[in-house]
C-alpha cells in the first residue's frame, strides 16, 4: 500500500553558511551532513606499524594535519610520549630489551592508556579519526588493537612503513631522534649507538604485515619511503583518501614559496575581490620578486598563479614558465565583490557581523566561505605534496588557507593569519614540521589585513564594525 | 586544471582571451598561446599504459574505463586493442587450436602475427602521439611474456614515452566465468558459436597463455612503474609512480569496482526561474516542480533500491526535490549549477540584448566558453571530478542536480566528447537510470509524466558575432 508522501518540509537558508535546510516551527531541523560527503559512519582507527626510525611519527603527524585541514577531526596518540610521561628519565636501550619484564609491563600499560584516550576521543569528543602511533610490530599486539576496535565499533586501518636503507634510517635518527627528550643529555655518537641498539630489540620479534596471513585486514604497506606500496582491502572513502595522500607525499628536501600578487588597483582603493591590475608599486614588487627568486638559485622551480590578472602580471616579471590554476582564484565575495568594507557595512550590516562571528564558515551571499576555499584548494595541496620547489603567487584568503595547512593552524586561526602584500614566505619541511622564513621585499604597499573587531553583535554600531578596517584611499 | 604559459622577457601587456577569459601576454595580433591552451599540462612526455594479464582478467574493461575517464578530465587518451588488429589480420579464426603452443605452424603465424599486430599497434600509437596530439595511449593486450614487454619498453625508450604497466591478476574461477559470459560471447570471435562450446574454447585459450605467462616480477622488475591489481581490487601493489598522471591513474583504478549497481540522474523539479526562461539563480520549485518531486519519490520507492544514497547540490531547488523523496540526502556544493557570472538570472533574450558578442562566442564553442565572472563547461568538469570519483566508489546513488551538471556527468558515463557534451538532452522531470554492463553503460530514460518547460537550446545555424538577433534567438525554447 502506498502511503501518501508527507508534505515536503519548508526550507530556510542558514544565514551564516547559506545552506538550505528544513525547518519546523521557525527553527532549523538538525541535519546530519551539510557539507560534502559524510566521510565516515563509524570512527576510524589508524594504526602505524614498523621498526623505530621508519617514519611512523612523521607519517602520523602529517596525516593528522592533512585530515584536520580537510575537515576530518583527527588526533594522534603517540605511545612513546605516554612512556616518557610514565618513566620520567630514559636511561638506555635496555628498557626496550625483549627480556626486560618490567619494561614490557610499563610499555603495555602505556599502550592501554593511549587506547583509552583513543576511545574517549572517538566516542565522547566527536573525533572521527584517531592515529595510534607505536611500533605495533607483533601480530599479537595488533590483534589486541583489532579486538579493542571491534568492541568499540571502530574501523581499523594499518599503515606500515618498511625500510632497510641504512642512509634513510641514519638521516631519520639525526633529524628527529637526537632532539628527542630521551637524548637531551647525550652526545651525538652515544645517542646514535643507543638508538641502533633500541631498533635491534624489536627486530627479532618483528612480524611484518603479510598479504596472506593478514589478507582480511585493511592496510597499506609503504616500502622504501614510497618506492612501492601494497594496499589491501580499502573499505571506504576516508581510507581511499588516506591511501591517495600517503602515496603522494615524499621526503625529498625542497622549499615552497608563498606570496600574494603585487599591490593591485583595487587594493589601494580598499576594495575586495575583483580582477584589477597591478599598481606601479605592485609592478616594482614583481621586479624585486624576480631578483629574489634568481638569487635563491632554486633548482627546477615551478611557478603557479591563479587566473586573475594581478597574479599573472606578477608572474610575467619572472621570465620563467608558469601555470595558471583557476582553483587558486581569490575567495568569491559574491554580492560584495569590489566593495569597500565601509560599503559592506552600509549595505549588508547583518552579513558583515555574521562574518566577524565565524569568519571560517561564513559564506558571502552568492559567494564562498573559507571552508569552501579549503575544499577547492585540496588538489593544489595534493600537487604541492607531489612537487618539489614551487612558488605559488596567489591571494590573501587563498594564501591563508595554504599556510594553515603547512603550519597546522586551526579553522579559527586560519582567516586571521597575516599574509601581507610584498612579502614572501619560504616554507621548508624540517623534522616533523615546517620552518617559515618571512622575507619582505621592501616595497611599500597598503595593509589589507582586517583584525576581528571586539563587537561582533548584529546590533553593533557602524563605527564598532569598521574599527579595524585598514587605511586606504 | 593547470594551464602553462611561457613567461615573457619584457613585461608584456596582458589581454583576456574572449572565449576562455584567460589572461595571456599580448604579442601583436597573434596571441602567444600554447596549443590547446585549456588542456591541462599533466605530463610533458606522452605516457604509454601497458596492460598485462591472462585473457578474461578485465584488461579491456579497465582500458576502456580508464580511457573514458582520462578523456573526460581533459587528457587526450586513446586505446589500442591488439586483439582487434589480430582479428583484422587473421580473417579466419578457427578455434583454440590456433592458440595451442604445440601447434607449430599456428605458433609461427601467431608469433609473427602477434609481433606484427603489436608492431602495427605501436606504430599507430606513435602516430597518435605525434600527429594527433595524444597524451596517453593504452596498449591493451595480454603482454604476458617478459620478451613482449621488453620489446614495448625499448620502443618507448627510443621514442621518449613514459611507460606504466597495469597488470590484472585473478584466479577466482567464478569471476573469470562471469567475465567470459559478459564480454567474450559478444565478441566477433564467437559470433556464430554455441555458448557452451564457446566457453570451453575460451577456457582452453586461457590455458594456452598460462603456460608462458610471466607476471611482472617484483624483484626483477623493480625499476619499472606499475600497478598490480589482485582479485578485482581487493589488493594492489604499486611500484614507482613517476608523475602526476600516473598518480591519478592509480587513484582512479583503486576506486573503481565491478559490483552491479545503478546510478540515477535527475534534475531538480521545474523551478520558478525555469518557467520565466531565466538561467541560473537559486529559486524554488514551481507547483509542477513540486508534483515532480512527489512523483520522483514514488518512482524511487517503486524501484526497490537497496541502500540508496541521495545527493543534491546546495541550491534550493534540488534540495526541495530531495525533501520529497523522504530519505536522508547529502548536499554537495560541487553539484551546483554552472555559474553564469554576469548573465545569472537573465533570459536568453536579455543576454542577446546586453552581451551579443558573448552570446555568439558561446555558440561557437559552448564547451570552453566561460561566462564573464562565471564558469565554462570545462571548469564544471574539473569541479565535478571528485563527484565522479565518489560515484565510482559508491553503489546505488540518486543524483539530483542541474542541466549543465547533468550533461557533464552523463558525458562521463556515456563517453561523449567535449563538443557533444553541452548539447546532451537532459530534460526536466525525466530520470535517467544508468546501469553498467559489459564495457559500457545501459541508459533507461523515464519521463515521470509531469509537464515542464523545455530548457534545451540547440546550437543555432548562425554563430557569427555579426548575426542578427533573430538568428541568435531562433533556438530559444518557449517561456513566459
Amino acid at each position: 500500500m502506498d502511503k501518501t508522501p508527507p508534505n515536503p518540509r519548508e526550507l530556510t537558508q542558514n544565514p551564516l553558511k547559506k545552506i538550505w535546510m528544513p525547518y519546523k516551527n521557525g527553527l532549523p531541523e538538525k541535519h546530519i551532513s551539510q557539507r560534502k560527503v559524510c566521510m565516515t559512519n563509524c570512527p576510524t582507527l589508524i594504526v602505524t606499524v614498523g621498526l623505530p626510525a621508519r617514519g611512523k611519527t612523521y607519517i602520523s603527524k602529517k596525516l593528522t594535519r592533512y585530515l584536520n585541514w580537510i575537515g576530518v577531526s583527527t588526533k594522534e596518540f603517540n605511545v612513546g610520549q605516554y612512556r616518557r610521561e610514565f618513566v620520567k628519565i630514559y636511561k638506555s636501550f635496555e628498557f626496550f630489551r625483549p627480556d626486560n619484564e618490567e619494561g614490557l609491563k610499563i610499555r603495555q600499560q602505556c599502550a592501554s592508556a593511549a587506547l583509552n584516550d583513543v576511545r574517549y576521543y572517538l566516542t565522547e569528543e566527536g573525533g572521527q579519526v584517531a592515529v595510534f602511533d607505536a611500533t605495533n610490530t607483533t601480530r599479537e599486539r595488533r590483534e589486541t588493537i583489532i579486538q579493542f576496535a571491534e568492541q568499540n565499533g571502530f574501523k581499523v586501518f594499518f599503515v606500515e612503513s618498511v625500510c632497510e636503507d641504512p642512509d634513510v634510517i641514519q638521516e631519520n635518527i639525526v633529524q628527529v631522534k637526537l632532539g628527542s627528550p630521551d637524548y637531551t643529555n647525550c652526545n651525538t655518537e652515544d645517542a646514535v649507538q643507543d638508538f641502533m641498539k633500541r631498533i635491534k630489540c624489536y627486530e627479532n620479534s618483528y612480524e611484518t604485515l603479510d598479504e596472506v596471513l593478514d589478507r582480511d585486514l585493511s592496510f597499506i604497506k609503504i616500502m622504501d619511503v614510497g618506492q612501492r606500496y601494497l594496499v589491501n582491502r580499502v573499505l571506504d572513502h576516508i581510507q581511499s583518501r588516506i591511501v591517495y595522500y600517503l602515496m603522494n607525499i615524499h621526503i625529498t628536501p625542497r622549499s615552497i614559496y608563498l606570496c600574494r600578487h603585487g599591490e593591485s588597483d583595487l587594493n589601494v582603493k580598499g576594495r575586495i575581490g575583483g580582477d584589477s591590475g597591478l599598481t606601479p608599486r605592485g609592478k616594482e614588487f614583481a621586479k624585486k620578486l624576480s631578483q629574489f627568486i634568481q638569487k635563491q638559485k632554486i633548482s627546477d622551480l615551478k611557478v603557479w598563479t591563479s587566473q586573475m590578472k594581478r597574479t599573472i602580471q606578477t608572474a610575467e616579471a619572472l621570465s620563467v614558465p608558469y601555470e595558471q590554476w583557476k582553483v587558486l582564484n581569490e575567495i568569491d565575495a559574491g554580492v560584495c565583490e569590489e566593495m569597500m568594507y565601509e560599503e559592506i557595512q552600509e549595505n549588508y550590516p547583518l552579513e558583515f557581523a555574521l562574518r566577524d562571528q565565524d569568519k571560517y564558515r561564513y559564506r558571502y551571499p552568492k559567494g564562498e566561505s573559507y571552508e569552501d576555499l579549503v575544499q577547492r584548494l585540496e588538489p593544489v595541496i595534493m600537487e604541492l605534496e607531489r612537487q618539489e620547489n614551487v612558488l605559488v603567487i596567489c591571494h590573501q584568503a587563498v594564501m591563508r588557507c595554504l599556510l594553515a595547512y603547512f603550519l597546522d593552524k586551526t579553522a579559527e586561526e586560519l582567516p586571521y593569519l597575516k599574509c601581507s602584500l610584498h612579502t614572501v614566505l619560504k616554507l621548508t619541511p624540517v623534522a616533523y614540521g615546517c620552518k617559515v622564513e618571512s622575507i619582505s621585499l621592501n616595497v611599500e604597499a597598503v595593509d589589507t589585513h582586517r583584525e576581528r573587531p571586539e563587537n561582533v553583535e548584529v546590533s553593533r554600531m557602524s563605527e564598532e564594525a569598521l574599527l579595524t578596517v585598514p587605511a586606504h584611499l | 586544471m593547470a594551464l602553462t604559459i611561457n613567461g615573457s622577457p619584457e613585461q608584456k601587456k596582458l589581454t583576456q582571451t574572449p572565449l576562455l577569459k584567460i589572461w595571456v601576454p599580448w604579442m601583436g595580433c597573434n596571441l602567444n598561446r600554447r596549443r590547446g591552451s585549456s588542456v591541462p599540462q599533466f605530463c610533458n612526455s606522452p605516457t604509454l599504459i601497458v596492460m598485462v594479464g591472462l585473457p578474461a582478467r578485465g584488461k579491456t574493461y579497465i582500458s576502456k574505463k580508464l580511457t573514458r575517464y582520462l578523456n573526460w578530465i581533459g587528457v587526450p587518451t586513446k586505446m589500442f586493442n591488439v586483439g582487434q588488429y589480430r582479428r583484422e589480420a587473421v580473417k579466419i579464426y578457427k578455434n583454440f587450436e590456433f592458440f595451442k603452443p604445440d601447434n607449430e605452424e599456428a605458433m609461427r603465424i601467431r608469433k609473427y602475427g602477434q609481433q606484427a599486430c603489436a608492431a602495427a599497434a605501436l606504430k599507430d600509437v606513435s602516430s597518435y602521439f605525434t600527429k594527433e596530439q595524444g597524451q596517453v595511449a593504452v596498449f591493451d593486450a595480454t603482454n604476458t611474456t617478459r620478451e613482449r614487454r621488453a620489446v614495448i619498453m625499448s620502443v618507448a625508450k627510443e621514442k621518449g614515452y613514459k611507460v606504466f604497466f597495469v597488470e590484472s591478476i585473478c584466479d577466482d574461477p567464478e569471476i573469470i566465468a562471469e567475465n567470459i559470459k559478459q564480454v567474450k560471447f559478444g565478441s566477433p570471435d564467437y559470433v556464430d558459436r554455441d555458448i557452451d562450446e564457446a566457453m570451453a574454447d575460451f577456457v582452453q585459450r586461457i590455458e594456452c597463455y598460462k603456460a608462458s605467462y610471466m607476471p611482472i616480477d617484483d624483484d626483477k622488475d623493480r625499476k619499472l612503474s606499475y600497478i598490480k591489481i589482485f582479485d578485482v581490487g581487493i589488493r594492489y601493489l604499486v611500484n614507482r609512480v613517476q608523475d602526476h598522471i600516473q598518480s591519478r591513474i592509480v587513484y582512479y583504478l583503486m576506486n573503481i569496482h565491478v559490483t552491479p549497481r545503478s546510478i540515477y540522474l535527475s534534475r531538480h523539479g521545474e523551478s520558478e526561474l525555469n518557467l520565466l526562461g531565466r538561467i541560473g539563480g537559486d529559486s524554488g520549485l514551481s507547483p509542477r516542480g513540486q508534483k515532480y518531486a512527489s512523483a520522483l519519490a514514488a518512482f524511487i520507492k517503486g524501484q526497490n533500491i537497496k541502500d540508496l544514497k541521495v545527493w543534491t547540490s546546495h541550491m534550493k531547488r534540488t534540495i526541495q526535490t530531495a525533501e520529497a523523496v523522504g530519505v536522508q540526502y547529502e548536499q554537495w556544493k560541487a553539484l551546483n549549477e554552472i555559474d553564469a557570472g554576469v548573465c545569472e538570472e537573465l533570459t536568453y533574450e536579455e543576454i542577446q540584448q546586453n552581451f551579443p558578442e558573448e552570446f555568439a562566442l558561446r555558440d561557437q564553442d559552448k564547451y570552453r566558453y566561460r561566462y564573464p565572472k562565471g564558469e565554462s563547461y570545462e571548469d564544471l568538469v574539473h569541479r565535478l571530478e571528485p563527484v565522479i570519483m565518489e560515484l565510482e566508489r559508491q553503489e546505488n546513488v540518486l543524483v539530483i542536480c542541474h542541466q549543465a551538471v547533468m550533461r557533464c556527468l552523463l558525458a562521463y558515463f556515456l563517453d561523449k566528447p567535449a563538443d557533444e557534451l553541452p548539447y546532451l538532452k537532459c530534460p526536466l522531470h525525466t530520470v535517467l537510470k544508468l546501469t553498467p554492463i559489459a564495457y559500457g553503460c545501459k541508459v533507461e530514460s523515464c519521463f515521470l509524466n509531469i509537464g515542464a518547460v523545455n530548457t534545451h537550446r540547440e546550437k543555432p545555424a548562425n554563430v557569427d558575432v555579426n548575426r542578427d538577433p533573430e538568428e541568435a534567438l531562433q533556438t530559444v525554447p518557449d517561456h513566459i
